[in-house]
């Protein structure tokens, strides 16, 4: 019996996304970015409308030319973590600079947004403590839980009432409570209440983390995140995010005002036991920042680009999440027909995110879409364009 | 407290069955896996329905236990007398 029996049914279900001689969707290659909206993608320049670059910093000079600078004065690579092999100066630099935009007291990096989840949330919920999380959780969050061992409980996803029932359930018991909500959901790109959490939150004595990674530097005046946007930063306990969508990097932090955040350097596996950020991203990041900091208009524009997106994709016909935000996706209801839609629109110029269950909620397949401050006004109509044109090819439209 | 393994199996049964894509022959003893073909957010999903019409909460890691419809129903009874 070979190792790899178990997955199958992962490899008919792979089978079956191909059969029909169209692309293995997780294996596509961008070539090369032309521009922080265009890539070369089997040999044909592509309007990029999948890569979460949602201020199209990745291409940023500023960042590049930090990074360039880094690599020459620091070497490439840092060969440790920082528990074992030491803390560098720019890390430092970088936690005072995410202390400063958040305006709280502490920070902790990690090398990716991913293990940033994993670390925080594995290191405060203990095994005598409960988690809740919302139902549609990304997959770090899950991971996060399965790794610190507490209790975990989910609730309807973006439901604060339900999350007051299931607190409720649990008055009395040892242990404390930590609730986990994003800021926007990866998926459907729908933002979560945050003021009504931040009530149960106070209401309850639980404490909140919120995952900003798909809003920061996309909401709030100043880019902070949903918390922000919805006045209710203090009420936020800790604040994860990343590197990789609107700042065009990688790597993961944490923020918050609670003393206690140092000791999780020496308790979080993910944060110990990895290497951690090269200066070269380091210094990219933190111009990158300034970028998002000078820029407001970029967020501006990333929204005016995900109102015309999500307006331009309902009046084609096809059906969307419910609110504009820079993740824009179309529902569909067969995996095979949502397949042969992605393979098509690749063919005609457009790169989208072929999402299937169980990653999606509600086990629809999607068209997951992201928006960039970047794309043209020309850009986003022609996206449209060839969506519409699939859908009719497909017999799909069902414009009013 | 009212509830015993059998009635909220019973139950559990009762709530699979409003479903039609779930098989009509279920019973105490099937497997919520292989019998029901539900993959792990449908096992998810399903345990919450259950949770709000019992007023209880199943922490995610006691399902990893759990193969039957009896199982759940005695491990939602125990949750139950523990509360």
């Amino acid at each position: 019996m070979s190792i790899f029996s178990k997955y199958e049914g992962l490899a008919s279900a792979l089978a079956s996304v191909t059969a029909g001689g169209g692309r293995n969707p997780f294996n596509v290659v961008i070539e090369k970015p032309i521009s922080s909206t265009v890539g070369l993608i089997e040999g044909r320049e592509t309007l990029l409308f999948g890569t979460n670059n949602y201020l199209g910093l990745s291409q940023s000079p500023a960042a590049i030319k930090a990074a360039i600078a880094a690599a020459e004065a620091y070497g490439v690579g840092t060969t440790g973590s920082r528990i074992a092999n030491g803390t560098q100066g720019l890390h430092r630099q970088l936690e005072e600079r995410l202390c400063a935009f958040f305006r709280r007291r502490h920070c902790m990096v990690f090398s990716t947004g991913y293990q940033a989840n994993l670390g925080t949330i594995s290191a405060l919920a203990g095994k005598d403590d409960y988690l809740l999380l919302d139902a549609d959780s990304h997959a770090s969050i899950y991971d996060g839980s399965r790794l610190g061992h507490a209790q975990v409980i989910r609730f309807r996803h973006n439901d604060a009432d339900d999350l007051h029932k299931r607190l409720r359930r649990l008055e009395g018991t040892p242990g404390a409570k930590l609730v986990v909500v994003e800021g926007i959901y990866s998926m459907m790109g729908d933002v979560v209440p945050m003021a009504e959490f931040a009530a149960v939150k106070r209401e309850t004595g639980a404490w909140l983390l919120a995952d900003e990674a798909h809003s920061v530097g996309v909401m709030g005046k100043h880019g902070r995140g949903v918390a922000e946007a919805d006045g209710v930063e203090d009420d936020v306990d800790f604040v994860v995010g990343t590197f990789s969508k609107s700042l065009g990097t990688v790597g993961g932090y944490c923020v918050s005002n609670h003393d206690g955040l140092d000791l999780i350097r020496l308790c979080s596996r993910p944060y110990m036991f990895t290497a951690s950020l090269p200066p070269e991203v380091i210094a990219a990041t933190m111009a990158a920042l300034t970028e998002l900091e000078n820029h407001p208009e970029l967020r501006t524009r990333l929204m005016d680009n995900a109102r015309r997106l999500h307006a331009g994709l309902q009046a084609a016909g096809l059906r969307t999440g419910p609110q504009a935000s820079p993740v824009v996706s179309v529902i569909l209801d067969d995996v095979a027909v949502a397949v042969a839609f992605w393979n098509r629109l690749l063919d005609l110029g457009v790169y989208v995110n072929l999402s299937l269950p169980p990653a999606t909620p509600d086990q629809h397949p999607l068209l997951r879409t992201s928006v960039m401050a970047t794309h043209t006004p020309a850009e986003i109509d022609k996206a449209v364009d060839v969506f519409a044109t699939v859908a009719r090819e497909m017999g799909l439209s069902h414009a009013a | 407290m009212s509830e015993t393994v059998a009635s909220v199996s019973a139950l559990i049964v009762k709530t699979l069955l409003a479903n039609p894509k779930v098989p009509r022959d279920i019973n105490g003893s099937s497997k919520i896996v292989e019998d029901l073909a539900f993959d792990s957010l449908a096992v998810m999903n399903f345990v919450m329905e259950i949770e709000d019409t019992l007023d209880v909460s199943v922490p995610l890691d006691r399902l990893a236990d759990i193969r039957t419809i009896d199982d759940l129903a005695a491990c939602i009874v125990s949750l139950k007398q523990a509360s």
